[in-house]
């Protein structure tokens, strides 16, 4: 459930200008939340970055999440991460 | 991978028949400036949670839609973590608190010039809401108004 609440809260964010993205592990329930940005992380549930004390692997996801700030869109977006997770 | 079929059989079954909440239209707003010199809050539906804050309420049906106020000089390892979730593996999160909420890689990027600052605080909420009517109509739209009033041009968002 934390996918829908994620991309509920992100509507609210958006909605006060706030650009906001997200990172899913489940791009089927936030293909269906429509949730406006979102990067998809080949990853286990309860590991959004990826693996524990692996701060380049983190980083690399955190700047591909960042980079989705600058999609045309439209939305939603949902980019899976390119690197190996 | 991370997918339906890694879920236990029980919550498969909940995940098929469930009618997911949707954004229509779907709000999207530009950011407003540049990453570099944005400010960035953080927003985890990871249920972390100061030692000092009440945890959230795992009793609360539908799901306790409350959230906490986490400091930006918070020690990321001193946090709890009040999910109970079965759906997936706390081990690697309760090792590092960064897999869920990676305050300490923002403030590495803040430290290089990559992201502009942070905000003086970050969210967290225990996403396990099956019944998100309090959510919407409330605790998310505090949440976002106190974000706004803080200035913060970005936010990230993570799930656990």
């Amino acid at each position: 459930m934390c996918h829908q609440t994620v991309g509920l809260i992100a509507g609210e964010l958006e909605r006060r200008g706030i650009a906001t993205t997200s990172i899913t592990l489940l791009a089927e329930v936030t293909r269906k939340v429509r949730t406006p940005r979102a990067l998809f992380v080949d990853a286990p549930l309860g590991s959004p970055l990826g693996r524990p004390d692996d701060p380049e692997l983190q980083t690399a996801i955190l700047r591909a999440a960042f980079g989705l700030l600058t999609h045309p869109g439209p939305p939603p977006v949902l980019v899976p991460f390119a690197g190996p997770a | 991978m991370a997918s339906f079929s890694d879920l236990s059989l029980k919550n498969r079954i909940f995940m098929a028949t469930y009618r997911y909440r949707s954004l229509d239209p779907v709000p999207f707003a530009p950011p407003r400036r540049p990453l570099v010199e944005a400010r960035v809050a953080l927003v985890t539906t990871g249920a972390v949670h100061r030692p000092d804050q009440e945890p959230f309420d795992e009793g609360w049906k539908g799901g306790d839609p409350s959230f906490r106020e986490i400091p930006a000089d918070t020690d990321v390892a001193t946090l709890g973590i009040a999910h109970k979730s079965d759906a997936f593996d706390q081990g690697p999160f309760r090792t590092d608190r960064n897999l869920g909420f990676p305050l300490d890689r923002l403030r590495e990027m803040a430290a290089r010039g990559e992201v502009g600052s942070l905000n003086g605080r970050h969210l967290s909420f225990m996403g396990s809401i099956t019944a998100p009517g309090r959510l919407t109509a409330d605790s998310a739209p505090r949440a976002a108004d106190l974000l706004a009033g803080d200035g913060v041009d970005v936010a990230l968002l993570t799930p656990v």
